[in-house]
Formats: structure tokens, C-alpha cells, sequence
């Protein structure tokens, strides 16, 4: 077993790539999703994106924020060997959605919100709201991580480069920046 | 930030081993042993342990307060002190002209020096009150997994060290790595090709 510092810092890259691939997938393949949880009707990029390129001397960073905010700079900035390091998911199924924010290199989930009750006024009460939010919470746990788990099959897999690969590269260029 | 709050910061967690014994009663021990203390009058400016989630600032873990359902929800508490450097300084200056005045000195020397700062530093985290921060956990013990409300990394570690020397069971923090690793459900040959994975390149 690798020390657990080494295997964060060595590995970081893969969450990086999971959540370029995630971009990939979100507007190329949204059946995808549907068949990790079938609740899904669709998962959407949030008002937030984070790329950063770790091939130029300093690390440079884009951040393009705003619920309108066109993401055209953020697919030059790939073409140019950046990878999504942070973003902002929405997920929607018929009648709720949760918001949140995943970031790459730890898989961290913040902003997080979730449809439900919100804290109840008595005491009694207070078992049930907690089951509910935890269950609320665990329902994109799960489902990040089982996409998580198909994006590590793939990847290992000898189809990652002759058709994933290729197939994000054609998708990084087609895009008439 | 906690499961109640409308926007959560989580940071996920595998537990690593099975409690000896009866669960409950295991980890009903381990958070009474290690429960905060309280530092408000006392020389000291750090003090870190467990408290209930729903009394946070009155640490009680009788009869099943800690159990909802089949979580364990309890909190991290960490209680911290800051002295402002000017604060030190003004009062070091204070001592330092009384203790030369008693002494009929015209310098102290710099083991006096050091003895008086560090006595004038526990007076003064005696007068200062604590300011507490408040993490949630969601302990799911049938299926080995733990949510902490919390991305901070100082709180994450404190936190891994309490638990174990709390329930003697480890906690891995879930992370690209390790959700690879211990989640994905790898067989042999793909966790060989995991080790030696290098990054992809997407740009042409």
C-alpha cells in the first residue's frame, strides 16, 4: 500500500481528467447518466468551472463563473493541455435538484445543496430530517462515485486511448473558438 | 457547516476495521474518553475532542443520544485561543519593567526573558476566552463509511487522529486515489495498471 501523501500528490492527475472526461460525457453522453441513477434527467455544469494547466512553467488558472457564463474559454484553455480542476454540478431529476461543487484532486464535495425539509422546530422530529438529509446527501455520493468507478474501468481499460481519448480530442477541437 | 446547514462542505471516509465487541457501546466509551474539555480559565490555548450533535457546547453521550437510526452522528469540537502579538508585547513590557524595578536590573537575561514570556503567554490564555469550531459526522457503521462536514484540512486531520485513538479503527480519506483503490471494485490486474498509471493527454 502506497503512503497515503504520495498516492494523493502521484495521483492527482486522475481527478483532474475524471472531471474533464465528466464535461465530455455531460454534453456528449447524458444517457450515461441516466443509467448510474435512473432518477437522473440530466446533469448540468453549475455557474462555476475551474481549468488549470500544470504543463507551463506556473500553474495557470481559469475560472469562468456566472449562471450565463459561455465556456468557450474554457475549451481553448483545454486545447491548450488544461484539465477541469474544479466545477459546479447541477443534478436534476423530475421535481428536485441538488447543487454542488466536486473538486479534482481530492474528490471534495462542497456547496452542496439538497432538496428536502429544512430543520425542524421540535425535537421530536429531528430523527426523521436527519435520515432524510442523509439520504438526500448519500443519493450524489453515490452517484459520483459510481460515475467515478465507470471513468476508473474505462480508464484502465486498452479502449481509454484508441476511443475515450480520441474521441474528448476530437470533441476539444471541434468546437470553433 | 453541517448536515442542518443549507450548503455542506463534505469530505468522505472509508473506516478501515470492525469495532470489537458490541458497536454502540465501543463507541459510546471512545467518545465520553475523549470528550473536549473545556479551556475557558485554564493555560491553554488548544483543546480538541468529541461532542454531541445536538448540544455541542454541553458534551453528553448518554442513553442513545448519539444514534439516529443506524448512524452515529456526533461532532468534532476544536477550541482555540489566539493572543494577538501586540497583546504580548504590551503586557511582556509591563512584567519586564516590574520585574526590573523589583530586581534593581538594568537587563534581564535571556533566560529570564524567555521564562517571563512564557509566563505572561499562560496568564494571558487564562483571561482569553476560547472560540470553538463545530464539525459534524455521519458515522455509518454497517457499511464502513463516514461523512465529515468539514474540506479543512487541519480539521480533517485532527479528526483522523482522535478517531483512531477514539474506536481503534482507522479512517482513509477518500480521495482520486483511494476511491480508485478501495471503491471501485478493481480486480488484480487493474489495480496493477492503477499503480502504474501516468496522466492522459487530451490536447493533441
Amino acid at each position: 500500500m502506497l503512503d497515503i501523501s504520495t498516492a494523493y500528490h502521484r495521483y492527482r492527475f486522475l481527478g483532474d481528467e475524471f472531471l474533464t472526461w465528466l464535461w465530455f460525457m455531460l454534453e456528449n453522453s447524458q444517457n450515461l447518466f441516466t443509467s448510474v441513477d435512473a432518477d437522473c434527467a440530466a446533469l448540468e455544469i453549475g455557474n462555476r468551472i475551474v481549468l488549470e494547466n500544470r504543463k507551463t512553467k506556473s500553474v495557470e488558472r481559469i475560472t469562468i463563473k456566472g449562471d450565463d457564463a459561455g465556456l468557450e474559454e474554457g475549451r481553448l484553455a483545454l486545447r491548450k493541455g488544461a484539465l477541469v480542476s474544479e466545477m459546479a454540478l447541477v443534478f436534476k431529476t423530475g421535481e428536485y435538484q441538488w447543487q454542488f461543487n466536486i473538486k479534482g484532486e481530492s474528490l471534495n464535495i462542497s456547496s452542496l445543496k439538497t432538496p428536502g425539509p429544512t430543520f425542524p422546530q421540535s425535537s421530536e422530529e429531528i430523527d426523521v430530517f436527519l435520515l432524510e438529509r442523509y439520504e438526500s446527501i448519500m443519493k450524489i455520493i453515490n452517484f459520483i462515485e459510481n460515475v467515478y468507478k465507470l471513468f476508473i474501468h474505462l480508464h484502465l481499460s486498452p479502449q481509454w486511448e484508441p476511443k475515450q481519448v480520441s474521441s474528448i480530442r476530437k470533441w476539444i477541437n471541434a468546437a470553433g473558438v | 457547516m453541517g448536515i442542518v446547514s443549507p450548503s455542506m462542505a463534505i469530505t468522505r471516509y472509508r473506516v478501515e476495521g470492525k469495532i470489537e465487541g458490541a458497536a454502540t457501546e465501543t463507541v459510546r466509551r471512545g467518545l465520553i474518553k475523549n470528550a473536549i474539555t473545556e479551556i475557558d480559565n485554564e493555560a491553554e490555548d488548544k483543546a480538541v475532542g468529541w461532542t454531541s450533535f445536538q448540544s455541542p457546547y454541553f458534551p453528553n453521550f448518554d442513553g442513545s443520544s448519539f444514534l439516529f437510526g443506524n448512524l452515529f452522528i456526533f461532532s468534532l469540537r476544536i477550541d482555540r485561543k489566539s493572543v494577538s502579538s501586540k497583546l504580548l508585547k504590551k503586557h511582556l513590557s509591563i512584567e519586564t519593567a516590574d520585574r526590573l524595578a523589583k530586581t534593581k536590573k538594568r537587563f534581564l537575561s535571556k533566560d529570564e526573558k524567555a521564562a517571563l514570556t512564557e509566563k505572561v503567554m499562560k496568564d494571558l490564555l487564562v483571561r482569553v476566552p476560547s472560540t470553538p469550531s463545530i464539525y459534524d459526522i455521519v458515522w455509518n457503521y454497517e457499511n464502513a463509511s463516514l461523512l465529515f462536514f468539514t474540506n479543512l484540512r487541519a480539521a480533517n486531520e485532527q479528526l483522523e487522529a482522535l478517531f483512531k485513538r477514539s474506536f481503534n479503527v482507522g479512517l482513509i480519506r477518500i480521495f482520486p486515489f483511494t476511491a480508485a483503490d478501495s471503491l471501485a471494485g478493481l480486480s488484480d490486474s487493474e489495480r496493477d495498471a492503477l499503480i502504474g498509471l501516468s496522466s492522459t493527454q487530451f490536447s493533441s
